[in-house]
Formats: structure tokens, C-alpha cells, sequence
């Protein structure tokens, strides 16, 4: 009888590498095939629906790469903790810390200072606010193993009832006729954008980031600490590396990455902190991540699949189909990645010798 | 406050306890056999949509529960899958189980958003002890899951302590080299206690739906998941523990929400914030106090293989 048996690979699989990625996504997509038409929908209209709302006009391409600017800045910032082996979860509570400070200077001081001076404080102020949403699970985990994935999921809840504490009280604009925003930026608290589209400056940040990230990651002694703390925490102990501080630097960095995506998004987008400023940037972003293999130049190209899945979910809201699809092809995603990864890892025989 | 006042802010810790009393059983006994699994959010509003869709079309909330048990145990299935037969990532499997379930439940409860139900469960008051004074509207006049939830975490605690499945299913959570030697199917049992602990997230998001709130609200577990995984640490693993410590955030919430009713002079969005901080400091104090992973099963969140012995 033949019998399937599983085999470790010495090096990863390179061609299974980009397979099952790719693989992944199309399978995802064959599901979300299959729950579309057993809730009775047309998945071939759905689909259709959602290719053109999220790439069918120069219109639609710039609201997918709108979309994919946060993904790919929380995309980033995920990675690096993952790479360490750190599940920071709470991209998204980052996110709308980041966005508050950044808020907070734009309200205060945006009437008074240049764009020069204003947009780099609004950006120091996030970086700021988001590492310290970082360092708080950072600090916990690096001294007492206190569990980072649950502290930073429910410091995500801190996070936007913070946020919308302010725009519900003080910070509300009096002539919101009672909607919880604050009232607009002033002009130099708005990054500029491309032409007449909503792409805004925080594209080339992100694509800075990453080229940063990526460099600091393959060519320093502190990224290569980084890679092997991630492998094994021991096997860094012995070889007298810090894993206590490099824990705390790498939540820190990870969470003021990710309170970034808050400024560019008030900065950028609804030039005004409100309700709603990410809606599940923080965990799309996790899968965004995993998908680039935490690579940080794949994130930028996978946060565009991403940006038009999300944009294409608001199209489909017109056929009758909840935008709950597109976490449901987010997820399904997901699983068939981690699935095929045995792909990746293993090498797959089938031996014809009864095994015991 | 008065007394009744206390007696029923009590009664209201129990019900508020319920649901992550169940979830956070259940994902104990996974974790018990060495599978973390982060998806009791993603399972808990699977459960409650399926849970709440079910009873509203048939009329019957027995049909209901089944429903969830059925909805949290294949959630819980493919979290099995991926991580036992393939050896997936098991933070990341959850998470994407979370993520899956949250958006599978809003696509399946769309049209029944904020729909009212009045097929409930009617309370079973225990003779003779609901009739005690202060203690019997307290612990006695309960719908029967209240009773279901603590007599199962019980239950598990014998099962796990007490039993030769319970010392196979620690065995396989401590160490699966060592049970796999002595010819215990690491496999089956860690499958099994997934897939019992998928139910027991997806009986408690339908407890949400149909006793607690009872409608259907896109993410309306609100983080109690997470408060479960976040419970089986505050209870080293024992599920008697679970049972005081599913109260303990209980009480947090039936607290927030009378101080929201008697209007307190403080923002409802910090009492509201409020469980989430409280989740946070339980788990600091906890973790600091006991000795660095005392009482977490050592091979947890690790995949077993055979070949790697």
C-alpha cells in the first residue's frame, strides 16, 4: 500500500515559494465561488463587480492604491515583529493612536506653522504614539513573558474607544451638527496628493519604509540579530545577543511603523480624525504579511491585491453582497497558505514500503 | 445600591459569565493536547450568527444550539487541519480563523441584523434553593446553559485529572514525543480536543445571540474571545479556575454596563474600555506571580512530528 510521507527539506522549495502564494489566492477566490452561489448570489456578477470597482477605471486603480498605502505601512510594520517571532496584533489600535497624536498636532498647532513644520511633527507625534502602543506589550513580554498577541488585541480596543471618546467630547467640531469628527485640518496638516486623485505623499513613504526595512534587515548586524532572534531566542542568548532589548526596540519600531498608517490616513484621507479611520487596516495587514513571507518588498506589491479586495468590497455592497466577503476571502487566504506551506518545507514521497 | 440592587448585579455577573465560561472551557481542553488556537473570537460569532439565524427560521433554539455546536467545531476542524496534519503556524491559523469567522458571520447575518427573538431560554429555577434568600436569585434562578457551562467545566476538570484520557490528552500536550512512544495517537486526541473546543466557542457566541442579547450584531462577542484565551492563562490551565475567573470578567461587565444605566460621572467609552483594561491587568498580575510558564502545557503551540523524534 502506498502511503504518503513527509520529508524536511534542507532549504525551502523556491518554486513552491511563489506557487503557493499565488495558489492560495486563486483557491481562496474558487471558495469564495462556492459560498457565493450556495447563499444564492451570482458569483460571476459578484466578482465581476468587484474586478471593476476595484481596477476597472483610472478612478478605481487610484482608490485601490489609496487603500493599499496603510496596508503596506501596517503590512510593514507587523512583519518586522513577526520576524522576530513577535505576534504583535495590534497594528490596528496603533493605527488610531498614531492617527490621535497626529491629530492632536494638526488640530493645535496647524494653524500656525508651514506644511515643513507641521506635517514631520504630525509624523513624529504617530511614530511616537504608536511605539509607546508598541512598548507596552513590548515591555511585558520582554521581562515577564506576558503574553504580547492578547495585550496588543485588547489594547486595539483601548485604542478606539480612546479615539472615540475625543470626537464623541472634547475634540468634536461644533459645527459637525452632532457627528463625532473634529473639525478639518488646516491646509498644512494635509499631505499633498497626485493631481486631482487621493493618492497622497504617503506612497512614497511607504515605498521608503520598506526600502529601509529592507536594508536594515539584509545588510546590518542588527538586522541579522533580528533574523536570528526570530529563529531561536536560545541559540541568541549563547551567542550574546540582547533578546530583552531587542524585544522592546523591535515592538516599539513595529508600533510607531504602524501609528504612521494613522497619520497618513487623517493626513492624507478624511483630513479629520473620525470614526472609522482604519477599517481592519491593522489585522489585514497580518495577512498581508504573511503572504510577502515577510518579505517587506513583496508587501508592497501584495498590499495592492489587498487595496483592490477592500475597494472591490464596497462595490459588491451594490449586487446585495456583504462587505464581510472580503474577510472571508482574507481568511480563506490565509488558511491555504498555511496549508500549502507543507509544500515549502516538505518534500512529498510516496513510499510503496509498508511503514509501521 | 440596596441589597436587591447586588443581588441582581450578581445574578448579572453569572449570565455575563457564561459565555466566556464556555469558550474559555473549551479552548482550554485544545490547549490541554498542545493547540493554541486564537480563533475563539472567529468561532464564538460563527456560533452566535448560525445559532441565531437557525432558531429564527425554525422556532426552535434547540435546533439553534445544534447549529453552533455544528458552526464552532468545523471552524475549529480546519484550524486542525492546518495545523496537526500540516503542520501549520498555530498563532496564525487562528488568526485567520478570527478573521475568516468574522467576516463569514457578517456575510451570513446580513439580513438579520438587529432582528428581535423571542424564542429564548426560560429560566429554571431549582427547587427548594432558588427559594433561599440573596443565594437564590443569585446562583438559582438561571436558563439551563448557566448550569450547562459550569457542570461541563467540571466535567472537564475530572475528565482531564481524574481519568486515563485525561492523563493521555495532558500526556500529548506535555510532551507527544514521549505519548506517541507508549502508542497514544497524538493526532486523534489533539483533533478531538480542538474540534470539543470549537463547540464549546461556538455554544458560547450562541449563548450571546439567544440568551444574553438575544439578537444578531456584526462582531457582537466584542473581544470575549480573546477574553477566553486570555482566561485559560488567568487559570493555569484548570478548569475550575476557569469557572471563577470567567465570573471574575463577568462581573467586570455586568458592572460597566449598571454604572452606564446610573449614569456615573465618567465617559461611557472609558467604562467601556474598562473589561479590555481589566483582561490586560489580570493577565500581567497572573503571568508576573507564577513562575515563567508554570502551568502551561510545554509543548503548546508546537506542531508534533513524527519523523523530527
Amino acid at each position: 500500500m502506498a502511503k504518503i510521507k513527509l520529508i524536511r527539506r534542507e532549504k525551502e522549495s523556491p518554486l513552491a515559494r511563489v506557487l503557493v502564494p499565488v495558489a492560495s489566492v486563486l483557491m481562496a477566490f474558487a471558495v469564495g465561488w462556492i459560498i457565493l452561489a450556495l447563499a444564492g448570489h451570482n458569483p460571476v456578477l459578484v466578482y465581476q463587480k468587484l474586478y471593476n470597482g476595484a481596477l476597472g477605471s483610472p478612478y478605481a486603480i487610484s482608490e485601490t492604491i489609496v487603500k493599499a498605502i496603510p496596508l503596506m505601512i501596517a503590512g510593514l510594520a507587523v512583519s518586522l515583529a513577526f520576524r522576530m517571532k513577535l505576534w504583535n496584533i495590534g497594528a490596528e489600535g496603533q493605527i488610531y493612536i498614531g492617527a490621535l497624536a497626529a491629530s492632536w498636532i494638526a488640530l493645535n498647532l496647524g494653524q500656525s506653522s508651514g506644511p515643513l513644520v507641521i506635517l514631520p511633527l504630525m509624523m513624529i507625534a504617530a511614530f511616537a504614539a504608536g511605539a509607546s502602543w508598541g512598548l507596552i506589550p513590548g515591555v511585558l513580554r520582554a521581562y515577564w513573558q506576558v503574553n504580547e498577541t492578547i495585550i496588543t488585541l485588547m489594547l486595539n480596543y483601548v485604542a478606539i474607544y480612546w479615539v472615540d471618546y475625543l470626537i464623541f467630547g472634547p475634540w468634536k467640531d461644533p459645527n459637525s451638527m452632532g457627528f463625532p469628527l473634529t473639525p478639518i485640518f488646516s491646509a498644512a496638516a494635509q499631505l499633498p496628493t497626485w493631481g486631482d486623485s487621493r493618492v497622497h505623499l504617503g506612497l512614497l513613504l511607504a515605498i521608503i519604509i520598506a526600502i529601509l526595512f529592507y536594508l536594515g534587515i539584509q545588510y546590518t548586524r542588527w538586522g541579522y540579530e533580528v533574523r536570528v532572534m526570530g529563529q531561536s531566542p536560545s541559540a541568541a542568548r549563547y551567542a550574546g545577543m540582547n533578546v530583552t532589548k531587542n524585544i522592546m526596540l523591535v515592538m516599539l519600531i513595529s508600533g510607531g511603523i504602524a501609528g504612521i498608517a494613522g497619520m497618513i490616513e487623517v493626513s492624507g484621507i478624511t483630513h479629520r480624525l473620525q470614526q472609522g479611520i482604519s477599517p481592519g487596516y491593522g489585522y489585514t495587514a497580518i495577512i498581508v504579511a504573511w503572504l510577502s513571507r515577510l518579505n517587506p518588498l513583496a508587501i508592497i506589491m501584495v498590499a495592492f491585491l489587498f487595496g483592490a479586495l477592500l475597494v472591490g468590497g464596497f462595490a459588491v455592497q451594490l449586487v446585495g453582497v456583504s462587505f464581510s466577503i472580503t474577510q472571508v476571502l482574507q481568511g480563506t487566504v490565509l488558511f491555504f497558505l498555511l496549508a500549502g506551506e507543507i509544500f515549502i518545507n516538505y518534500k512529498i514521497v510516496l513510499s510503496h514500503k509498508e511503514v509501521l | 445600591m440596596d441589597i436587591n440592587a447586588w443581588t441582581a448585579l450578581l445574578a448579572a455577573t453569572i449570565v455575563a459569565g457564561t459565555p466566556i465560561l464556555f469558550a474559555a472551557a473549551g479552548e482550554l481542553l485544545a490547549e490541554r493536547s498542545g493547540i493554541l488556537n486564537l480563533g475563539v473570537e472567529g468561532m464564538m460569532l460563527v456560533g452566535a450568527a448560525l445559532g441565531f439565524i437557525v432558531t429564527v427560521n425554525t422556532g426552535n433554539h434547540c435546533l439553534g444550539l445544534l447549529a453552533a455546536l455544528a458552526g464552532g467545531g468545523s471552524m475549529a476542524a480546519i484550524h486542525a487541519l492546518v495545523t496537526v496534519s500540516l503542520r501549520g503556524n498555530q498563532v496564525v491559523s487562528g488568526l485567520a480563523l478570527t478573521i475568516f469567522g468574522s467576516g463569514f458571520s457578517g456575510f451570513l447575518g446580513k439580513s438579520y441584523q438587529g432582528i428581535p427573538m423571542n424564542y429564548g431560554f426560560k429560566s429554571l429555577n431549582i427547587p427548594f434553593l432558588s427559594d433561599l434568600p440573596y443565594v437564590g436569585p443569585v446562583f438559582f434562578r438561571h436558563d439551563i446553559l448557566v448550569y450547562l457551562s459550569v457542570l461541563l467545566a467540571i466535567l472537564m476538570w475530572y475528565l482531564l485529572f481524574q481519568t486515563k484520557w485525561g492523563l493521555a490528552i495532558r500526556s500529548v500536550g506535555e510532551n507527544p514525543q514521549a505519548a506517541d512512544a507508549v502508542g497514544i495517537d497524538v493526532s486523534r486526541i489533539r483533533y478531538l480536543c480542538t474540534i470539543v473546543g470549537g463547540m464549546m466557542a461556538g455554544l458560547g457566541g450562541a449563548y450571546i445571540s439567544l440568551v444574553y442579547a438575544p439578537t444578531w450584531q456584526e462582531n457582537m462577542t466584542a473581544g470575549r474571545g480573546w477574553i477566553a484565551v486570555a482566561l485559560v492563562i488567568f487559570a493555569l490551565w484548570n478548569p475550575t479556575r476557569a469557572i471563577l475567573g470567567a465570573y471574575l470578567f463577568g462581573g467586570v461587565e455586568a458592572l460597566t454596563f449598571r454604572l452606564q444605566t446610573i449614569g456615573i460621572n465618567l465617559s461611557s467609552f472609558f467604562l467601556v474600555m474598562f473589561p479590555y483594561l481589566v483582561t490586560i491587568l489580570v493577565l500581567v498580575l497572573v503571568t508576573i506571580r507564577r513562575r515563567q510558564d508554570a502551568g502551561a502545557p510545554q509543548a503548546l503551540s508546537m506542531a508534533y512530528d513524527r519523523e523530527e523524534r
